[in-house]
């Protein structure tokens, strides 16, 4: 079974801060990690992997300090890791992203045979846009289950699997057949202390970088000029205040006393 | 057959484990780096200065590559009690000149542009894995256990390069507890502030000089300790190292003493307006010569600040521990001729180490932390006399300078007598020389 994992490196969201005057993030000195998604997600497919036998591959697209994040999937025990960077992808909104992902995904089927199962991360903890998962599939033309939060059974004969994905009211099972593409929820697994066999052999790899030029990619279908997303404004939500607590002993006190304030207080505040 | 995973298993990424992953990855020695932080380096936040020769033997011209803050012009001792300091400095226009003596470095930086290196030559670096016991068979030791599942590594020799802490020493028997009256406890804090200001400062002409200081005497209560301070590119390295022991007994807090030393009259000017951006507390052992463990067993060496090979009156611990590590890989490849890799063929690491410049050092100071255990006035009273000494002497106010020469005889031999003085001249001396 071959399993293909995208994954994003994203900036350490807690550790990044605003910037309360220019409304801009203070990015320096963030340490970069792999999407908390994706990693759920290698460890998923890692975890078929394991029970099925097979290999897993993953793939970013990225700046070249991207290749930290693939060494840590690597560590998780992927066994090939792809890094698809290249000048024109800069400015990509996630349908260019999507495209771009997609042509590496099919040099990686070139290189390491089809791919059974695609996996990804629901969404990405920067962008948040939940789309680039569902954009490579669609190009794929293949079955989408999103929001996974496990996968109970596959069966290698009949190449089905079953995946239970969380829904507004609940979760639901669904049967959907090879290849498919996945994208998880933080619920599907704990990530495991890698065993050092693992470390070492990540240790021991190479990160295949695909570009433009080792790659069939339409650079007419990448970066900011094809993006047709346009940001038109940026802006920060006010900060917070920490409310007040209001605790006066026992919970008919504090009933009393919210009782007899609440009126004057939202007069003071305009609200009545 | 007996299973082997590496030739060599490396227990530490520091300037020891390093550079004897360097040497032995370069002669061709299936070499691993087991390390557990997050990278080498990461769990040394702070910086140092960094003398250069062990490592331009090793790597040609490294400062050209590596991330160095500023090479040193400068050096202070500055002795001082509340409110005055009585210094030498020295500074010289042959310190700007390539290979350069040392540098203020950041480790953090400096140990992960090392550790790159060493992958180049090819030895394996895991990083978040911690060692957690020899594996010891037949009485040799025939590697290592991890924390990590499946965790379990076998190799000809282990070379322990784990710091100040060895466990590894410590679970083999190397050596005993460490006493609190050889290690000191050293706080940190690099604090932050423009190029431009250091410039003026410390009168540098250029964002690559960098000045140094040393500060000892009365000010620290009596306790052995020295404090310290140093120029980076962007920021002011300040800190002070004291024996655990004193701190006990003085019931003192080493972040005390450091918030004293900032404000004092003669440093808080050196660092006004600049702003804290890391803290750090971290043991040193102190011992020195004595203090020394065994380096080795059978089917192991262990290096660097494991066997406490640390020269604290010069400040000098990274460039030993490299040092060190570079001796062992060589013993290693001599052992290696052989196939033998008991105590016995080992033991020529110990040969080493005696013959190296830094034991002749260590050797020269051994009897210092005995010396200033014994006569701690070495760093109050004498000091305090001199400071005082000159104050007056500066002083214009009516004394005649010959007058103030009779009285300080006068006080000086009250004070100390003048036999004991030379009975100190000759401790100094003897200790020296011996
Ligand atoms: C006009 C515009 C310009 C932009 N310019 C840039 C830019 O210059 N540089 C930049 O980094 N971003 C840029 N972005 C953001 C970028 O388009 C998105 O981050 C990217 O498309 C992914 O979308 P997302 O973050 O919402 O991820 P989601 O769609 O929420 O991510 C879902 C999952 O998809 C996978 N995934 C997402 N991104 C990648 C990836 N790069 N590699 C592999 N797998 C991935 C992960 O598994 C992830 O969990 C720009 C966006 C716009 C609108
Ligand atoms: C506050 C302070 C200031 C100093 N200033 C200077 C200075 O200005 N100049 C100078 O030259 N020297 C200085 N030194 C000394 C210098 O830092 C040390 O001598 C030097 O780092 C010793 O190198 P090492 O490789 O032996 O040990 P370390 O640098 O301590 O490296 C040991 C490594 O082993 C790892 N390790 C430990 N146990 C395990 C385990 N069980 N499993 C896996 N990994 C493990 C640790 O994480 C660490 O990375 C200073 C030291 C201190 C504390």
């Amino acid at each position: 079974m071959h399993l293909l994992v995208f994954i994003k490196q994203v900036p350490d969201a807690s550790q990044v801060r605003v910037n309360y005057n220019t409304g801009t993030l203070i990015r320096e000195g963030v340490p970069a990690i792999i999407n908390p998604f994706d990693k759920h997600a290698i460890e998923e497919a890692v975890r078929i992997k394991e029970k099925f036998s097979g290999t897993v591959s993953v793939i970013t697209m990225g700046p070249p300090m991207a290749e930290s994040s693939l060494k840590e999937a690597l560590s998780m025990g992927v066994d090939n890791a792809y890094l698809l960077s290249d000048r024109v992808f800069a400015g990509s909104d996630t349908l260019a992203t999507s495209y771009a992902l997609w042509a590496g995904a099919k040099k990686i089927i070139e290189e390491k045979g089809d791919v059974d199962i695609f996996l990804s991360g629901k969404q990405a903890i920067d962008g948040d846009t939940a789309q680039t998962g569902p954009g490579i599939a669609t190009r794929f033309d293949i079955p989408l289950v999103t929001y996974a939060i496990a996968i109970k059974d596959i069966d290698l004969k009949k190449r089905t699997i079953e995946i239970v994905r969380l829904i507004e009211s609940g979760a639901e099972t669904i049967e959907t057949t090879f290849p498919c593409f996945i994208t998880v929820e933080e619920e599907i697994n704990k990530i495991r202390y890698a065993p050092l066999p693992y470390l070492i052999r990540a240790a021991r790899a190479t990160i295949k970088i695909l570009n433009t030029k080792n790659t069939k990619i339409d650079s007419s279908k990448c970066g900011l000029k094809n993006s047709p997303t346009k940001v038109k404004k940026a802006f920060t939500p006010q900060k917070r205040e920490r409310g007040e607590m209001i605790n006066k002993g026992s919970m008919q006190d504090t009933l009393n006393f919210l009782y007899e304030n609440i009126e004057s207080t939202l007069k003071d505040m305009g609200k009545i | 057959m007996k299973r082997k995973d590496f030739d060599v298993i490396i227990v530490g990424a520091g300037p020891s484990g390093l550079a004897a992953g360097f040497v032995l990855a370069k002669a061709g020695v299936n070499t691993i780096i087991i390390e557990r932080g997050k990278f080498p380096g990461s769990k040394n936040v702070m910086g140092g200065i960094f003398y250069t020769k062990a490592m331009d033997d090793l790597i040609p011209e490294f400062y050209k590559e590596a991330p160095v803050e500023r090479h040193i012009i400068e050096q202070n001792l500055w002795f001082m009690d509340d409110v005055s300091h009585l210094g030498v400095s020295f500074k010289s226009q042959k310190y700007n000149s390539e290979p350069f003596n040392s540098f203020s470095v950041f480790r953090a930086k400096f140990d992960r542009w090392f550790a790159k290196k060493v992958e180049q030559m090819g030895a394996l670096i895991i990083n978040e894995t911690v060692v957690t016991q020899p594996i010891v068979e037949g009485g040799k030791v025939v590697g290592v256990k991890t924390d990590r599942p499946d965790g379990d590594l076998y190799a000809d020799v282990v070379i322990g390069a784990d710091g100040v802490n060895s466990f590894l020493a410590k679970q083999l028997g190397l050596r005993n507890k460490i006493k609190p009256n050889i290690v000191a406890l050293a706080v940190k804090e690099v604090i932050g502030l423009d190029k431009e200001k250091i410039n003026d400062r410390f009168q540098l002409r250029s964002d690559k000089e960098g000045a140094a200081y040393e500060m000892t005497g009365p000010f620290l209560d009596g306790m052995e300790g020295m404090a310290w301070l140093y120029t980076n590119s962007s920021s002011i390295s300040i800190g002070v190292g004291v024996v655990i022991q004193d701190l006990i007994e003085h019931k003192t807090n080493p972040n005390d003493l450091l918030e004293k030393i900032k404000a004092h009259p003669s440093v808080a000017p050196l660092i006004e307006g600049g702003q804290t951006k890391e803290y750090l507390a971290h043991m040193i052992p102190e011992g020195g010569y004595y203090a020394t463990p065994k380096l080795f067993t059978d089917g192991f060496l262990t290096t660097g600040d494991a066997i406490m090979f640390v020269n604290n009156v010069n400040r000098e611990g990274s460039n030993l521990a490299i040092e060190s590590g570079k001796l062992a890989a060589k013993t290693y490849l001599e052992a290696k001729q052989t196939g033998d890799f008991s105590s016995k063929s080992l033991s020529r690491y110990q040969d080493k180490i005696r013959k190296s410049f830094a034991c002749k050092d260590l050797s020269m100071y051994k009897n210092m932390p005995k010396l200033l255990e014994e006569k701690r006035y070495f760093l109050t009273k004498y000091p305090q006399f001199f400071i005082d000494f000159v104050y007056d002497w500066f002083s214009v106010d009516g004394v005649s300078k010959p007058d103030k020469i009779k009285k300080a005889k006068k006080e000086f031999g009250d004070k100390f007598g003048y036999v004991n003085f030379a009975k100190d001249l000759y401790a100094i001396w003897r200790y020296m020389i011996r």
